[in-house]
């Protein structure tokens, strides 16, 4: 579903992206993870053109989708994108969040779009607030909403942009739980996250980044139990005794 | 003669100038063009503060040299250009009036759009972005997210921006249009020995139009703020 070829972007003369040549089949869910500064979220937002890239090719559905001359807008609104910040619209409700693209680029009616929106709201466990505003909910509500708001466009491919980090902890568990039925319902995603308990539980396999290249891909079971490269066992152990260090 | 006279013999002269035997004048003719050049200053000040912040330089460039331009440049000046610049290129003889408009228009306008281009930059990325990600269009995006956001943010600085077009159509006088400081101007020169109590009475007008104005624009932002952030209102900031 989705191919990089010798993918390379640069910021000024930082080298974000390697060479990366990747794939992602058809409901698959990979997790990206590595340490800040590796790569892997500027990787994600190339996915749907939020960044640019300077050298080879990523196909999404065979499409060439950095090739001049290709409906951007179209192509966005078949990927779904959860962002890190939530990025609500403050001046909409929740409900209003879910309806306003798909009224606007689906031409769906207003209560047709509402009934949808309703039933998307209910899936994550937030149909009682569908009047509130963001300022009135909590952040993983907030994250919540943002799912069901992608999910709105029915996108057959979902991002998510390290979508538990700006969470306070005891909210991390309700969106984990919300992407968790996502990839049991076979949606096809590619996330973010420094969470690896999704990682192991959900994820079909892991990639591990540094300094912009892949370092190492591998099932969970693999990646967890016996990592190859040494960056992804010095990560690894990072994570696991953040104080062994120091 | 009493003040009290004075303002028993012309209080209509002062409301309403000549009207209806002669043109439209006076107070009225203040709030008729403050309130046009306030509903055509905002949607071309809305253009230009597009076009201050538009992707594409063949939109960007020209708008933002306009915007410096008239930024740079005293309203009496504009005033000038509009009433003998203006007829010589066009060779279409505005009335007063309607050059007085045209110059607050166009003075406004890029204020204006310098407003509505810090709005706009002000609000987070991530808005455009979202909003992007879903896959609305640029413009798309701007108008059903990015702009909602920005102009009521911008509410306190558009209504000083109106408060000041109020206080401009006075520059009117130097070209004879019979606003209300004209007006008073004449009245003064009829009665000739009450000056201060006159320019009082047309202080204390100019203050009652603005400060009312100001009251509205507040009570207006309360309001708003209090439908996005219903625990949070804005006083409880300050």
């Amino acid at each position: 579903m989705i191919k990089f070829e010798n993918v390379n972007k640069w910021y000024g003369h930082y080298q974000a992206l390697v060479d990366v040549c990747e794939s992602v089949d058809k409901g698959e869910v990979v997790v990206v993870c590595g340490p800040s500064g590796s790569g892997k979220s500027t990787l994600i937002r190339t996915l749907n053109r939020l960044e640019p890239i300077h050298g080879g090719k990523i196909h999404i559905e065979g499409q060439d989708i950095h090739a001049k001359g290709l409906d951007v807008n179209g192509f966005r609104s078949r990927i779904g994108f959860v962002f890190q910040q939530f990025n609500l619209f403050p001046h909409l409700t929740a409900l209003e969040n879910c309806t306003l693209a798909p009224i606007h680029l689906r031409g769906l009616g207003k209560a047709q779009a509402r009934e949808q929106a309703m039933a998307l709201l209910e899936r994550v466990g937030l149909a009682h607030k569908a009047h509130a505003f963001a300022t009135e909910l909590s952040g993983g509500q907030q994250q919540r909403v943002a799912i069901a708001r992608a999910l709105a466009m029915e996108p057959p491919l979902m991002l998510f942009d390290e979508p538990t980090s700006a969470l306070d902890p005891e909210m991390v568990g309700e969106v984990l739980t919300v992407m968790k039925g996502l990839a049991k319902d076979g949606m096809t995603m590619v996330v973010v996250t420094h969470e690896m308990g999704f990682a192991r539980d959900v994820a079909d396999r892991v990639l591990f980044m540094d300094v912009g290249r892949v370092l190492e891909r591998a099932t969970p079971h693999d990646f967890f139990n016996a990592p190859e490269h040494p960056r992804a066992q010095q990560f690894l152990s990072d994570i696991r005794s953040p104080f062994a260090a120091a | 003669m009493s003040f009290l006279e004075v303002i028993d013999t012309y209080w209509l002269y002062f409301l309403v100038g000549r009207y209806p035997q002669g043109p439209l004048g006076g107070l009225a003719l203040t709030l008729l063009l403050a309130s046009l050049g306030l509903l055509l200053a905002l949607p071309l000040g809305l253009l230009l503060g597009l076009g201050r912040v538009s992707p594409w330089a063949w939109v960007r460039l020209p708008v933002t040299a306009l915007v410096y331009v008239v930024r740079a440049t005293p309203l009496l000046m504009v005033i000038f250009w509009a009433y003998f610049f203006l007829p010589s290129v066009t060779g279409i003889k505005t009335d007063q009036f309607a050059t007085m408009l045209i110059a607050l228009v166009v003075f406004d306008a890029a204020y204006l759009a310098e407003i509505v281009r810090a709005g706009i930059q002000g609000l987070p990325r991530g808005q455009i972005e979202a909003a992007r990600s879903l896959g609305l269009s640029y413009l798309g995006a701007m108008r059903l997210v990015v702009l909602p956001q920005a102009l009521r943010h911008m509410l306190p600085s558009l209504v000083n921006q109106f408060v000041a077009t109020i206080k401009e159509t006075s520059l009117g006088y130097i070209i004879g249009l019979a606003e209300v400081s004209f007006i008073a101007t004449q009245i003064n020169t009829l009665v000739f020995t009450l000056p201060s109590q006159i320019y009082l009475t047309l202080g204390l007008t100019y203050f009652i139009l603005c400060f009312g104005l100001s009251r509205l624009a507040y009570w207006l932002e309360r309001r708003l703020s209090q439908r996005e952030k219903p625990h949070l209102p804005a006083q409880a900031l300050t």
